[in-house]
């Protein structure tokens, strides 16, 4: 190989999170399959500029670095997606990141994703198992349906789907279609169904399944390829006829 | 006591209002639309069969109430629930080029276009017709339609809203929880394209034969 070839990397920082954005470009130098994370981390070693000033290093979010945990989603080139597999020889230059802006930011690219948990509290995302006495065996499920739902369980609420979706922003009340697949997942398990239609009644509140305008970028978007729209159609078929039944034995 | 089984009581006045407006689409208006492209339709065939249809609309009986019942409040409903559908969404098409999206962003500016069309389009062949008690005829259309203009405006009319409608089709399919998978979604999405190139033609078809 020849001369160390530079990556050159366009960043959106903030401060903090009552401050304003800022662009800032960094040269570093580039290894042999190096991802997004290790570009930061060279920064982090050492955080200089592209005009040779010093300057704070940039904050991200990473854990597992196998894209399993979902904290390093960030918008590279524009298009949301995880930092860590995400390879930088295969990206347009400058490599233009920037935070998930769907979600509150706190620091250049680290975002706060409560918003996906508190939801998760909403759709009662859990299957009750907690009891007086104990409750025995829970049902059987045909591996069929374990298939089914084992594609929903890999969400790692990354937040993607939030941030490549046009209806979840700040004039919408959109839950977001993280919430959706999970709601569909803790549906179709026979002991999670108990509580079905708690989890319908948020699908056809204010935040639930109206705000959905089928663009289908959450789909596309999902770095576990979880079916997302497979679920929305799903839950329609089941709201719609929970919000009618509901209404008639009123 | 509270349980795990009692479902809360929630606000689902927007979950209705979305779906009142998927029906208001699909059942009234997207009916009398492939009734009015049928019916213009006849133009291609003479005046004369043209005339006779307007005569036989205009002498349907309890025609206001149909008018006003079957179309107006539908119509009224699902273009202002829609505008505001519309204004509340952030299209990024720009950024996530997917062909699922570009439709998202496509539905929302030809609802848009269509209504505007649909307002003149009322006022000028209905409504003032009426007023002024001037007979709407073949020759009538012939001359509103003789300007390029004019002739241009209602080709982008008539494109929007066929667009508008076959795409809502198969978006809708979506929200009743009819087409469930990607595959059948698809396939859905491929008769309503050949639905709208079919409406398209023979609503284009039909503007052309009014001058031609």
């Amino acid at each position: 190989m020849g001369a160390a070839v530079d990556i050159k990397l366009k960043i959106k920082r903030k401060d903090s999170s009552d401050s304003s954005f800022y662009w800032e470009e960094f040269n570093i130098p580039f290894r042999k399959n190096m991802n997004v994370i290790s570009a930061l981390m060279e920064i982090q070693k050492n955080p200089v500029n592209a005009n040779g000033e010093k300057v704070r290093s940039v904050a991200w979010e990473y854990n597992c670095l196998e894209e399993v945990c979902g904290a390093c989603s960030m918008r590279i080139n524009g298009k949301v997606r995880q930092a860590c597999s995400t390879l930088v020889d295969r990206l347009e230059q400058p490599i233009h990141l920037e935070p998930m802006e769907t979600f509150p930011v706190e620091k250049d690219l680290v975002v706060n994703r409560d918003r996906m948990f508190s939801a998760l509290k909403k759709i009662k995302g859990w299957i009750p198992i907690d009891g007086t006495y104990a409750l025995g065996a829970g049902p059987l499920i045909s591996s069929d349906v374990q298939q089914e739902a084992y594609k929903y369980s890999t969400c790692m609420t990354c937040g993607c789907c939030l941030d490549a979706c046009p209806n979840v922003n700040s004039s919408l009340p959109f839950i977001g279609p993280q919430a959706l697949g999970q709601t569909k997942y803790f549906n179709m398990h026979p002991t999670g169904a108990q509580q079905k239609n708690d989890r319908l009644s948020v699908m056809i509140g204010e935040e639930g399944l109206a705000n959905c305008g089928n663009s289908q970028n959450c789909v596309q978007v999902c770095p576990k390829e979880i079916p997302l729209t497979t679920a929305i159609a799903e839950l329609n078929k089941d709201a719609n006829r929970f919000a009618l039944w509901s209404w008639l034995k009123r | 006591m509270q349980t795990n089984t009692v479902a809360p009581l929630s606000n689902s006045r927007r979950f209705v209002l979305t779906r009142l407006h998927s029906l208001a689409g699909l059942i009234p208006l997207g009916l009398f639309l492939i009734q009015h492209l049928m019916g213009n339709a006849l133009a291609i065939l003479g005046s004369e069969k043209y005339d006779e249809h307007i005569q036989f609309m205009l002498n349907l009986p309890f025609l206001l109430l149909l008018e006003i019942g079957f179309i107006a409040i539908p119509l009224l409903f699902h273009a202002i629930y829609g505008i505001y559908l519309s204004f509340i969404s952030k299209p990024n098409a720009h950024v996530y080029k997917y062909k699922r999206n570009i439709s998202f962003l496509l539905q929302r500016v030809t609802g848009i276009i269509t209504f505007i069309f649909v307002i003149y389009h009322v006022w000028a062949l209905r409504i003032s017709p009426v007023i002024s008690g001037n007979e709407i005829n073949h020759q009538v259309v012939g001359e509103h339609l003789a300007n390029p203009v004019m002739m241009i405006f209602y080709m982008a009319g008539v494109l929007s809203t066929t667009y508008h409608f076959t795409n809502g089709i198969s978006t809708a399919l979506i929200t009743w929880g009819l087409t469930i998978g990607p595959s059948s979604q698809k396939t859905v999405r491929n008769l309503c394209f050949g639905l709208f190139i079919i409406l398209t033609v023979l609503g284009l078809g039909s503007l052309i034969s009014f001058v031609s």
